[in-house]
């Protein structure tokens, strides 16, 4: 076999092009898939609003949410969770969350603590569950592909692809995840995927009695809680981890972890 | 080529196909890019109708009328008309059909959840009739006094 110098760089040239190119680049995009891929199809796109201020820790949403979704009711995990925060005259922040506010909050005692009542500067609750980022950690480090981010922005997890590796639990900078204890896969609020779906809102906002949660579609300039997002002074956990979170808080305090 | 270093590669080249085969036949046919890109949006598209397939189980007091005319018109009038009947009664499912009837919880703790007294001035709770449990009427049910569905009767 004969090679001159310029045939063999000719080559060279043509291979190492050829070896830098994806394959996915000869692959077809119909222009829907294209859109898709740029600004996320659809024109939902799921968002939270919690009212922090009208919360009365009753955790009404918390046993709704355990019951609508299967949740094992007497195991210490659950998707959503009402904190309790007292702050006291020496700035110390007081937290607790027993049972996860499932039976609310009927003590005094915040945790084994007895705190006299002229102690308390300010003191209030904090409803808390999956933030649907836009940007979700727990997505990006999953290794087989088991959970991941709708067109109208819920992130989900594949029940029957799940390894149960837990990379997604320490990834939430939120602690949202946990492991199912009967189906032994990762578990994390789903917006109710099948009430919102047809049409209904989350378990958690109907048993609400006092409006403290709401859910909306934050691609509806006309949807009362995206107004209410626009229009209103509101704050979302841990900004700073660049997740973007969907859940709104109005009245968040910076006691608030 | 000589036949030893032939072999083994042949060996190796069936051994990536096989993968390759049992990697088409594993992996469902729904599988791939069905989002944004690929680190948020692939997966199994019909993960997300298993998802929707979830039975409802909270309905949502609009039909509960139907049925319990006298309670829910109870229970408009009075205070507590803001709560969902199935949060004191549990879910209701396909409730009269199955379960034929919802349970009920005269446990003290049903109304603590909001009337438990919590000296609490910046939050909302401080705002609901309170009680302290240990001192109203200790050891009875709430219900035995007062009406759960309108109070003020
Ligand atoms: C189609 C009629 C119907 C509808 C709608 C209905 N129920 Fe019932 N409900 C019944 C019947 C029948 C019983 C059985 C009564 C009995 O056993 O004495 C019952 C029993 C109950 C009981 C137990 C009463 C007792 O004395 O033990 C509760 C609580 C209850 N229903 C709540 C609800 C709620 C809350 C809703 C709305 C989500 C609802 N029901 C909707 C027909 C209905
Ligand atoms: C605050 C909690 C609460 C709410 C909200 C509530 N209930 Fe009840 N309900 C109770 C309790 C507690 C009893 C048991 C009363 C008793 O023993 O006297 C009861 C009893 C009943 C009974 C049986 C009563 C009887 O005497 O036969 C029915 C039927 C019923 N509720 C239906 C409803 C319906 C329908 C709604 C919604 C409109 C509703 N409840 C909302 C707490 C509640
Ligand atoms: C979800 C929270 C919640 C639960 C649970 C609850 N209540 Fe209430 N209750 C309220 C609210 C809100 C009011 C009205 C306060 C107001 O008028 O501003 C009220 C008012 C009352 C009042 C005062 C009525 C009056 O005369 O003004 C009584 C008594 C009462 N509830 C008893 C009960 C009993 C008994 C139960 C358990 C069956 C119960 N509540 C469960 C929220 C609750
Ligand atoms: C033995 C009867 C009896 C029992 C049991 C009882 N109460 Fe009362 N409750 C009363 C009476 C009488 C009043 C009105 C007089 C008063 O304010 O003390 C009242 C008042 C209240 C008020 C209104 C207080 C206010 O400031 O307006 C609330 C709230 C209340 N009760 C909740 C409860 C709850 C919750 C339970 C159960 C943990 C309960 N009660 C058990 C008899 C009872």
């Amino acid at each position: 076999m004969s090679c001159s110098r310029r045939d063999l760089l000719k080559k060279a040239m043509c291979g190492a092009v050829a070896a830098s190119l994806p394959l996915t680049m000869f692959r077809f995009l119909s222009p829907a898939q294209a859109q898709a891929a740029v600004a996320g199809s659809g024109k939902v796109r799921w968002g939270f609003l919690v009212d922090t201020r009208k919360c009365v820790g009753c955790g009404f949403c918390v046993k709704a949410c355990k019951m609508e979704n299967e949740v094992p009711y007497d195991a210490p995990v659950t998707r959503t969770w009402v904190e309790r925060y007292v702050v006291t005259r020496d700035g110390k922040t007081h937290i607790d969350s027993p049972l996860g506010g499932r039976d609310g909050f009927v003590s005094q005692k915040v945790g084994e603590e007895t705190i006299p009542p002229e102690e308390i500067t300010k003191a209030f609750f904090v409803p808390k569950l999956c933030n649907q980022c836009d940007n979700p950690a727990c997505v990006q480090v999953c290794p087989v592909g088991a959970t991941f981010q709708t067109n109208d922005g819920v992130v989900l997890i594949d029940r029957t692809w799940c390894i149960g590796c837990g990379y997604c639990i320490m990834a939430c900078p939120y602690g949202v995840r946990f492991f199912h204890p009967i189906y032994k896969v990762a578990e994390k609020c789903t917006f109710c995927y099948h009430r919102i779906s047809k049409g209904m809102v989350t378990a958690c906002v109907q048993a609400c009695p006092f409006g403290a949660r709401r859910i909306g579609n934050l691609k509806d300039p006309n949807d009362p809680v995206t107004r209410a997002i626009m229009t209103e002074r509101v704050a979302v956990l841990k900004d700073e981890y660049g997740t973007k979170p969907q859940v709104f808080y109005i009245g968040l305090d910076s006691n608030v972890r | 080529m000589k036949n030893h270093v032939l072999r083994p590669l042949w060996v190796a080249i069936a051994f990536v196909a096989l993968i390759f085969l049992v990697r088409h036949f594993m992996v469902p046919k729904d599988f791939g890019i069905h989002g944004r890109n690929f680190t948020y949006g692939f997966y199994r598209l019909g993960a997300i109708d298993d998802w929707k397939a979830i039975p409802v189980k909270y309905r949502g007091m609009a039909g509960c009328g139907e049925c319990h005319e006298d309670k829910v018109a109870e229970h408009q009038k009075g205070p507590h008309h803001i709560i969902q009947c199935e949060n004191c009664h549990g879910p209701a499912l396909a409730h009269p059909d199955k379960p034929e009837t919802l349970p009920i919880d005269r446990d003290r703790g049903l109304c603590l959840r909001c009337h438990a007294g919590l000296p609490y001035p910046t939050s909302q709770r401080a705002n609901l009739p309170a009680i302290d449990p240990d001192k109203h009427n200790p050891g009875a049910p709430c219900v035995e006094c007062h009406n759960p569905h309108n109070p003020e009767m």
